[in-house]
């Protein structure tokens, strides 16, 4: 069973939410795997600080032009869809940092004068934290294009149990990568106009996609509903809530799980597990 | 005129509160560019006014003729983004035809190209909206990518550059960009030729991590960076510890701005901290404004900044 956690905007508790969320099944018996997407800045390492047993490059295949076979016909510098092979004059000149990878340039080249080489674009580490399984990926810095290095992660997934990955925030490719082939999705939001205006985004692109999925709120304060409202004026269940506290803010700054750290948090984890596993059973 | 992009590489800093003071700050000299365009919110506090909104159209997407594919399963074997799924078809053999992923497609042209019965359309795709509005600070230029949409970095480099001539054309003194979270495509689109970036951290030691990634990036790409820290007094050891980092990567430190539940207050009444309240953490943010004018009108600034952009 594969569960992501995701949201609209950045910094609602995304990684709290999913490396506690590991702990807390993996602590139920269950074989758990932490899959770490946001390999732009991945940070449930912090927290979890597995022991790593195993590191590879993630690289794409970007084009090589072997300059005695080209003419400079230009056929790929027109088949490029992302402007990555230029012709000045006689050669052709490739820019594979623009290059997506798709080898188009290579089979459709008319002298056979392209090859692919692989270029590392960043690089997983993978291992294990007391219960739980490690995975994570992290993008070399000046990297545009995280989805390459965010499939390779996820193909990293073994016969588990459980396996809980933890989404990059936004509604664009990245996310889409890290979510599209899981079971369910975990939208982390806060009670801010600003957190529920990114919900709702991030509601569209669920719903797109087509995958189930569910709310938990983070910072949830006494006496404020606009959450719940929020929630049921878009008709979508609010699995959990966790209590804004600043124990919780305190226990995460240092890096610390919430659930060993802060009493009572356990209970939370219990409800959003139950939640889960009900709407994945049904 | 000066380009002046706040970023964070962690989400949930305090980015966009921050701009909005700005801009309250900047009066009418600044035109706003909200240039994170997946999960855009600075309109939610500046209410804009369109007056101008355009389509934003960019790549294509691949889609199968269901008619004149053969099943043959090229587009299968060529396709690296695994957006073609097999569908089973009673109508003719041999009884698998291929369907198009419109989310996994990215757009390449492969199967187009190669598909041996030229069974596979290429049309270009609307991939969200960009507008000009009115605020009650000046202009500003926003967008909203489309559902699922891919191509946000050239969405936000459009964005930047209506900015950047509304700017010139009503001789402004700044563009103020409110940046995307992260450090991919739309924070490289967000920070390139840009004048200065203010990068908004948080006493964590997830904000400090992302902090130097964010930080190594601004170098590498030799944008003159400053460092702000949101509710500095959340964990006051790691704050310390960011000041230190902030001096040995060679940043300028912008100021410390407090823990102010002022900050969801005025998000909740539309408004900006300077224009909620006078006290607190708006002072903070006016000394951390002043900090950042003073750095970008001061010649040279990019002294100071190594450009080797190694990781440590």
């Amino acid at each position: 069973m594969k569960i992501a956690v995701a949201s609209g905007k950045g910094g609602t508790g995304k990684t709290t939410i999913s490396t506690n969320l590991a702990l807390y099944v993996a602590g139920q018996g269950y074989d758990t795997v932490y899959f770490d997407c946001d390999v732009e800045e991945p940070n449930g390492h912090l927290f979890l600080r597995p022991v790593i047993t195993k590191k590879e490059a993630s690289s794409i295949p970007v084009p090589v032009i072997d300059e005695s076979k080209c003419n400079a016909c230009g056929e790929c510098v027109r088949f490029c869809e992302y402007k990555a092979l230029v012709r000045l004059g006689k050669i052709v000149m490739v820019f594979p940092e623009l290059c997506h990878g798709c080898g188009g340039c290579t089979i459709g080249c008319p002298n056979h004068a392209i090859q692919e080489q692989e270029r590392e674009i960043g690089i997983i580490e993978a291992g294990q934290s007391g219960k739980v399984g490690f995975v994570h990926g992290r993008m070399n810095i000046g990297e545009a294009m995280s989805p390459p290095l965010i499939r390779d992660v996820l193909q990293q997934i073994p016969n588990k149990e459980v396996n809980i990955i933890d989404a990059p925030p936004g509604t664009s490719c990245p996310v889409i990568a890290s979510i599209r082939d899981t079971d369910f999705v975990v939208l982390v939001t806060e009670p801010t106009p600003f957190g529920l205006n990114d919900l709702g985004l991030a509601l569209d692109m669920i719903r797109e996609l087509g995958i189930p999925h569910g709310v938990v709120v983070n910072r949830a304060e006494d006496g404020n509903r606009d959450a719940e409202s929020f929630c049921e004026k878009r008709q979508v269940e609010i699995l959990a809530q966790i209590a804004d506290d600043r124990r919780i803010a305190e226990c995460y700054s240092k890096g610390e799980l919430i659930l060993i750290g802060v009493p009572g948090v356990q209970k939370r984890f219990e409800e959003l597990w139950q939640a889960i596993r009900k709407r994945l059973m049904a | 005129m000066k380009e002046i992009v706040i970023i964070s590489g962690k989400g949930g800093t305090g980015k966009t509160s921050i701009t909005a003071s700005f801009a309250s700050f900047a009066a009418t000299k600044a035109v706003l560019a909200d240039c994170d365009v997946d999960a855009a919110d600075l309109h939610l506090i500046l209410k804009p006014v369109i007056r101008n909104r355009t389509e934003f159209r960019s790549g294509y997407k691949a889609t199968i003729k269901l008619d004149k594919c053969t099943g043959c399963g090229k587009c299968l074997e060529l396709c690296r983004f695994e957006a073609v799924r097999d569908v089973t078809t009673w109508d003719k053999l041999p009884g698998i035809i291929y369907t198009i992923d419109p989310v996994a497609c990215e757009g390449c042209g492969v199967c187009v190209r190669f598909c041996p019965s030229q069974a596979i359309d290429f049309n270009e795709e609307i991939c969200g909206e960009w507008f000009i509005s009115d605020t009650r600070f000046g202009p500003m230029v926003h967008a909203k990518l489309g559902i699922a949409s891919e191509n946000s970095g050239k969405l936000v480099t459009l964005v930047r550059k209506e900015a950047r001539r509304i700017a010139q054309e009503k001789g402004a003194e700044y563009v103020l960009i409110d940046g995307s979270p992260g450090i991919g495509c739309p924070v490289i689109a967000s920070l390139t030729a840009a004048s200065l970036a203010l990068i908004v951290t948080e006493p964590t030691v997830s904000g400090v991590h992302d902090l130097r990634r964010i930080a190594m990036l601004t170098k590498k790409m030799g944008i003159p960076a400053m460092v702000c820290i949101n509710k500095w007094d959340i964990n006051q050891s790691i704050t310390e510890e960011i000041r230190q980092i902030t001096d040995s990567l060679g940043l300028q430190f912008a100021g410390l701005l407090r823990y102010d539940k002022a900050v969801t207050a005025s998000q909740r009444q539309q408004k900006t901290l300077p224009e909620y309240s006078s006290e607190g953490v708006v002072r903070d943010v006016m000394n951390v404004w002043e900090c950042v004018v003073g750095a970008a009108e001061q010649k040279g600034f990019k002294k100071g900044i190594d450009h080797n952009g190694n990781e440590h």
